[in-house]
Formats: C-alpha cells, sequence, structure tokens
C-alpha cells in the first residue's frame, strides 16, 4: 500500500462468524465494545464461509479479522481462515478468535495461525489491550 | 389484603424505622448506593404490607389450579408428581443416539429430547459446503427418514415422548418423526411429544432462521393444524423465552417478547379459523432460570398470571386448560463460567430451585462443563442429580407455591408484569411482533441489554465469582471433555449418497413438485412433506423447495 498517507488511521476490525450457529451475543457485544474503544468495525453477520469471510477482510482493508465461533468446528473452520488469507498475501492480518473453544485446542489453533483465544469472561478492554498491541499497522 | 388500620401503623412505623436506618447507615453504609436485580430493577431495602396493599387475593392470586393461576396451573403441583427431568442431549450420528436414547430408556426415561446437528437445525444436508466440520457436532444428524428410523430402532415409539428442538424445518422432522413411528405401526394418534417450532424467536434471539417472517410463522400455524386434527397428543410449539435471554435479555424482555410471540401464533390460528379451545391446550411454554433468584421466581409466577388473562380475556378461552401456561425451565447457559467450571454446579442447584419455586412442569439442568465443550457423562449425571436433590430431599416440593405472600416476591412479581405489558404494549402499537422483528426493536433491546450486562462486569458493578472477583490465577482444568468423531461427517454423506442413488427418484421429484403447487396454493404443507419424506426425499431438498416459494431471510445487521 501507498506510503504517501501519513496521518494514523484508525484500526480496521472485521467481526465475522464462521459456521452454522447463530448465537451472535458474543459477537456484537465485542463488535460494540472495539468500536466504544475508537476501532472502526465491520460485522459479518452469521453464517460466513471462511471464504467470504477472507474475502470481505481483503475488501474492507482491515487490520484485525476477530472470529466468533460456538459450534464447535472451529478446528475445521478457524485455521482455513489463515490459510485463505495466507494465500491471498494477507498473511499480516492479526487473527484472534473467541468462543466455546476447550483450552486444550488452543495450542493447535495458535500454531494454525490464530493469534489468540479469548474465552468466556474475557473482558473486552483485554481484547482491546491484545489488538493494539498485536496489529501490524498497515497503510 | 390487609386492614386499613394494619396498613396506617407500618406506614407510621416506617418513618420511624427509616430514621433509624438513616442513623445506622452513617455509622455502617450499605454496600452498595443502590441495589438492583440482575435485570435492572431497583431493590429496597425492605418489603411490606404496603408494597402489595392494592392486592386481592382471589383476583390477583387465587388457588392453585384456578385463575388466574398465578400460583400454578395445577391444585396439587408436585405432591402429586413432580417436575419432569427431561435432560436434553444428543450428538454424533443417529447409531450413537440410539444407543444412548435406549440408555435413557433402561434407566427409567421415558422423556426423550433430541438435541439436532446445526446443518439440520438450518435445513441443510450433511454434504452442504456449509455442513462441513458441523455434522453431529451439537446434535444428531437427520438427512433423511432413513435416519429417523435409525434413532428410533427397537425403541416403541407409543411408550416414549420426544421432544425435538427444531423450529424454521420443524414440519419435516415431525414429518420424519410420524412416518418413522408408522413404519413401526405406530399411528400418529398414539405418538406424543414436543417440537419448538417457535420460529419467531429465531429472528429476535438465536438466529437459526431460513424462511422470511410470515412464512416462518405460516409453516408453524400449519404443525398446530394438523397436530390438533391427527396427532392429538403432540405439543405442536413450544414458545420460547430461553433463546431470548440467553442472547442478553432482562428477564423482564424475555417474558415480554416471548408472551408477544405466542400472542402472535394465537392470533394466526384463529385467523385461519381454528377455534381457541382446541389448540391452546396444547401450546407450551419454555423459559430460562437464570441466577438472581427472587426475580427468576416472580417471572416464572408473572408469567403464568399474564398468559391466563391474555388468553381469557384477549382471546376469550373458555377451557381453563387454554388458560394454562405449561413450561419447561433450562437453566442458564449464559451464567456458567468457563473459570473454575465446578462452580457452576452450586449455580445450576440455585437457578433450578427457582425454577421449582416458580412451578415449572419439566426441567433441564445444564451441566457444569458447558463453558468449554458438550458435557461429559459425569457433569451430566450431576446435573440430573442436583434436580433429584431438589425434589427428594429438601422439602421445597411439599407445598404449592410456597413463596407466595412473601412481601418482596408478590411486588416482584406485580412490577415485572407491569413492566412486560410495556414492552407487549409497544410491539401491539407497532403492528405486532413480525412488524417489531422487521425494525429490528427486539434484537436491539436485547443487544443494548448484553452490552450494558458486559460493561457493568467489567466495571466491576457485577460481580461474578471466579471471573472479575476471587480469580484463581494459576487455576488447572481438569475436567473431561466429550469430543465429537469426525468420522460421523463421512458416515452420514456416504448413507446420504446410498439412499439418493437407491430411492424411486422420479417420485421423489414427482412429490416435491406437489409440494412445491401446495406451497404456492398457500395449503397446509404437512400432508406434502409428510408424503416427500416417506420416499426419503431430504431434508435439504424439502427446504430448498420450500425456499424457492417463500425465499429465505436475511437480516439487518446490527450491533
Amino acid at each position: 500500500m501507498g506510503e504517501e498517507k501519513k496521518e494514523e488511521r484508525k484500526i480496521r476490525v472485521l467481526i465475522a462468524k464462521p459456521g452454522l450457529n447463530g448465537h451472535d451475543r458474543g459477537a456484537k457485544v465485542v463488535a460494540r465494545g472495539l468500536r466504544d474503544a475508537g476501532m472502526e468495525v465491520i460485522y459479518t453477520g452469521l453464517r460466513q464461509t471462511p471464504e467470504q469471510i477472507v474475502e470481505t477482510a481483503i475488501q474492507e482493508d482491515v487490520d484485525v479479522v476477530g472470529l466468533s465461533i460456538l459450534s464447535g468446528a472451529h478446528m475445521t473452520l478457524l485455521p482455513k481462515v489463515v490459510q485463505l488469507l495466507r494465500e491471498r498475501g494477507a498473511d499480516d492480518v492479526l487473527v484472534i478468535a473467541g468462543g466455546i473453544i476447550p483450552t486444550e485446542d488452543i495450542p493447535k489453533l495458535k500454531e494454525a495461525g490464530i493469534a489468540e483465544v479469548f474465552l468466556p469472561g474475557a473482558p473486552i478492554s483485554k481484547i482491546v489491550e491484545f489488538i493494539k498491541k498485536n496489529v501490524r499497522k498497515r497503510r | 389484603m390487609f386492614r386499613r388500620e394494619t396498613l396506617e401503623e407500618i406506614e407510621n412505623r416506617l418513618k420511624e424505622w427509616e430514621k433509624l436506618v438513616q442513623e445506622e447507615t452513617k455509622i455502617i453504609p450499605e454496600r452498595e448506593k443502590e441495589f438492583r436485580t440482575l435485570s435492572g430493577i431497583p431493590v429496597k431495602r425492605v418489603y411490606t404490607p404496603l408494597d402489595i396493599k392494592d392486592k386481592d387475593y382471589m383476583r390477583d392470586l387465587g388457588l392453585p389450579g384456578e385463575y388466574p393461576f398465578t400460583r400454578g396451573i395445577h391444585t396439587t403441583m408436585y405432591r402429586a408428581r413432580f417436575w419432569t427431568m427431561r435432560q436434553f442431549s444428543g450428538y454424533g450420528g443417529p447409531e450413537e443416539t440410539n444407543r444412548r436414547l435406549k440408555y435413557l430408556l433402561k434407566h427409567g426415561e421415558t422423556g426423550l429430547s433430541l438435541a439436532f446437528d446445526f446443518p439440520t437445525i438450518m435445513g441443510l444436508d450433511s454434504d452442504h459446503p456449509l455442513a462441513h466440520g458441523e455434522v453431529g457436532v451439537c446434535g444428531v444428524a437427520v438427512d433423511t427418514l432413513k435416519d429417523m428410523e435409525i434413532i428410533f430402532d427397537g425403541i416403541p415409539m407409543d411408550k416414549v415422548t420426544t421432544n425435538m428442538t427444531i423450529n424454521h424445518p420443524a414440519t419435516v422432522l415431525l414429518a420424519m418423526y410420524i412416518a418413522a413411528a408408522e413404519k413401526q405401526g405406530v399411528p400418529p394418534t398414539k405418538i406424543g411429544g414436543t417440537t419448538q417450532n417457535d420460529p419467531l424467536k429465531e429472528f429476535i434471539a438465536q438466529k437459526s432462521y431460513v424462511f422470511p417472517p410470515e412464512p416462518a410463522v405460516k409453516l408453524a400455524i400449519d404443525i398446530i393444524e394438523y397436530c390438533t386434527k391427527h396427532v392429538p397428543k403432540w405439543n405442536p410449539i413450544s414458545i420460547s423465552g430461553y433463546h431470548i435471554r440467553e442472547a442478553g435479555a432482562t428477564a423482564v424482555q424475555e417474558l415480554a417478547f416471548t408472551l408477544a410471540d405466542g400472542i402472535t401464533y394465537v392470533k394466526q390460528a384463529i385467523e385461519r379459523g381454528m377455534d381457541v379451545d382446541q389448540f391452546a391446550p396444547r401450546l407450551s411454554f419454555f423459559f430460562a432460570a437464570h441466577i438472581d433468584f427472587f426475580e427468576e421466581i416472580a417471572k416464572f409466577r408473572a408469567a403464568r398470571r399474564m398468559w391466563a388473562k391474555i388468553m381469557k380475556e384477549w382471546f376469550g378461552a373458555k377451557k381453563p386448560r387454554s388458560m394454562w401456561m405449561r413450561f419447561h425451565v433450562q437453566t442458564s447457559g449464559v451464567s456458567l463460567t468457563a473459570q473454575q467450571p465446578e462452580n457452576n454446579i452450586v449455580r445450576v442447584a440455585i437457578e433450578a430451585l427457582a425454577a421449582v419455586l416458580g412451578g415449572c412442569q419439566s426441567l433441564h439442568t445444564n451441566s457444569m462443563d458447558e463453558a468449554w465443550a458438550l458435557p461429559s457423562e459425569k457433569a451430566v449425571k450431576i446435573a440430573l442429580r442436583t434436580q433429584q436433590v431438589i425434589a427428594y430431599e429438601t422439602g421445597v416440593a411439599n407445598t404449592v407455591d410456597p413463596l407466595a405472600g412473601s412481601y418482596y416476591v408478590e411486588w416482584l412479581t406485580d412490577k415485572i408484569e407491569e413492566e412486560a405489558w410495556k414492552y407487549i404494549d409497544r410491539i401491539e402499537s407497532m403492528g405486532g411482533m413480525i412488524e417489531a422483528i422487521k425494525k429490528g426493536f427486539p434484537q436491539r433491546e436485547i443487544a443494548d441489554s448484553a452490552y450494558r450486562f458486559q460493561k457493568e462486569v467489567e466495571e466491576g458493578k457485577r460481580i461474578i465469582v471466579g471471573v472479575n472477583a476471587f480469580v484463581d490465577e494459576d487455576e488447572k482444568l481438569e475436567i473431561p471433555l466429550l469430543r465429537v468423531d469426525p468420522e460421523i461427517e463421512k458416515r452420514q454423506i456416504e448413507r446420504l449418497k446410498r439412499i439418493k442413488k437407491e430411492r424411486d427418484n422420479s417420485k421423489v421429484q414427482q412429490r416435491l413438485a406437489e409440494l412445491r403447487r401446495a406451497a404456492e396454493r398457500g395449503e397446509n404443507v404437512m400432508p406434502y412433506i409428510l408424503n416427500a419424506v416417506k420416499v426419503y426425499a431430504t431434508l435439504g431438498e424439502i427446504m430448498d423447495t420450500l425456499k424457492e416459494v417463500y425465499g429465505e431471510y436475511k437480516e439487518p445487521i446490527l450491533f
């Protein structure tokens, strides 16, 4: 991307819901919390395939993709999002996840490129802090 | 309910007492400036007869089993029979589910409860691209009648009742259930159970919607109409507040939105020409039991009274049974914490106690590990034992509605009712729940409540033990987690392929075409769906046929 734009742009976050479950309380609460923390937030809505999520992430030129999943299909769907982002040359996008995810799956998800997994009860302030610390500002 | 002199005496004394309180709180201040229920209702220091002085016992409470049923729908309640302990379960393929159901039956259960996987809930076959990774994970996968036959293989379908948690595709799953029973030689008049079949709460909260609101409600009414005529022991609908609450609603919102959904179904059934006293006795409800003990009890009592009034005064029901609010309760999933999961056993026990003191007809207690994954066998057993301890040891079931007459509980019951009516009036003035949903009204109200709650937790205004207080920093989890075998997806897809090859495909096409024409004409589609499942049309094929006629719902994205 061009280097001429020097002014600080807001962190752009895509909150996405892969998989078939419709439990969107967490996704919406986090989306609103990140917006209130000064980020630009796009929410995909429900039941997005990894392909759709990656397409939106690239179209919207986001810095962060936050994946919310409670259906148990996280081992299938989350690594797929990272893989597709890499294939599209967007491997500098920070990918984080949250939902009902057993702790023993977390190391495997991190190995697959998910930067952090936030479990039920994680405060939004922690998510904000993590994003600010780890996002690679894209211009 | 009180003599005027008594009230005056209390009023005078209370003024003196307030002075005393002022003095004392100067020395020891109260923990909070303002106390509120979980739903945000301000709670006073003490309640007295003054707070319920306008109550008329016979009008507002009555006796158990009598209008307005505040104290319970039955005269003897749990003295005659405990609530049904109905644990919701299901995962894997039809074979695994069949084995588990047989295990449950062997241990004396007659009330079965089926959870379906997400592809089934969304009306998709197991080989649909969106189904990948989800087949058999959150419930059992059902693609065709064959799967239903396997689930109930060797289980006499006239001897069990089955609860099916299915909504937009409910017509198809019910048709498969009826057809599977017929194959066993059990006629529709002899089967019993419940289809959740509450499409409106899907738009409001659970979000497993397929069709737009109008055709979705039309299908729900098709089931009510069909069952009233042909499957008389079936509960065609379970009008559900549970999911609304879990999505973040307050107790008042849960109650109000659920009743508004119920009102919509009753109106539409009457508009179709059905007699209210014919179908209303088979309507049932489903609520959450959250952690604010008294608020939940008050909610259940208010719910019964409100529904009785609605049925009698709005819809002119005459049979008492039509005015009964029969309801199932599940303890609150969102109140469970991933941290220190054993604490959840205590939460579930308190919530279950509220459900019992609230007069539920059946109860599901959550397992302690559900903030992590599907529950392990041991965790499920503890959850069931919790109900048994309440039933057999505590004595709370020995008398009907033991909290009636508590100044606080009666005041809170009235307060919740009053606030819920305000919502119902607002929804009615928007043109009813379908219009309110299109405007995003309940969705936004719930999202606001959910966000408010999260902020309160983060600001430390709400304490959640183990989460934002009393945290164990070096907590190590030792909970055995249940895993679903990924082979199940393969097996399910292979069976689906085989059935598609072996069945009479021209017949399938013909039945689907007939279904399509019936849907276009606005007929009750149940008989046509029954014909289609009998020749092994798949769930996905039937749903696609209906989608062609009815269209699909696209949610407005808001947060």
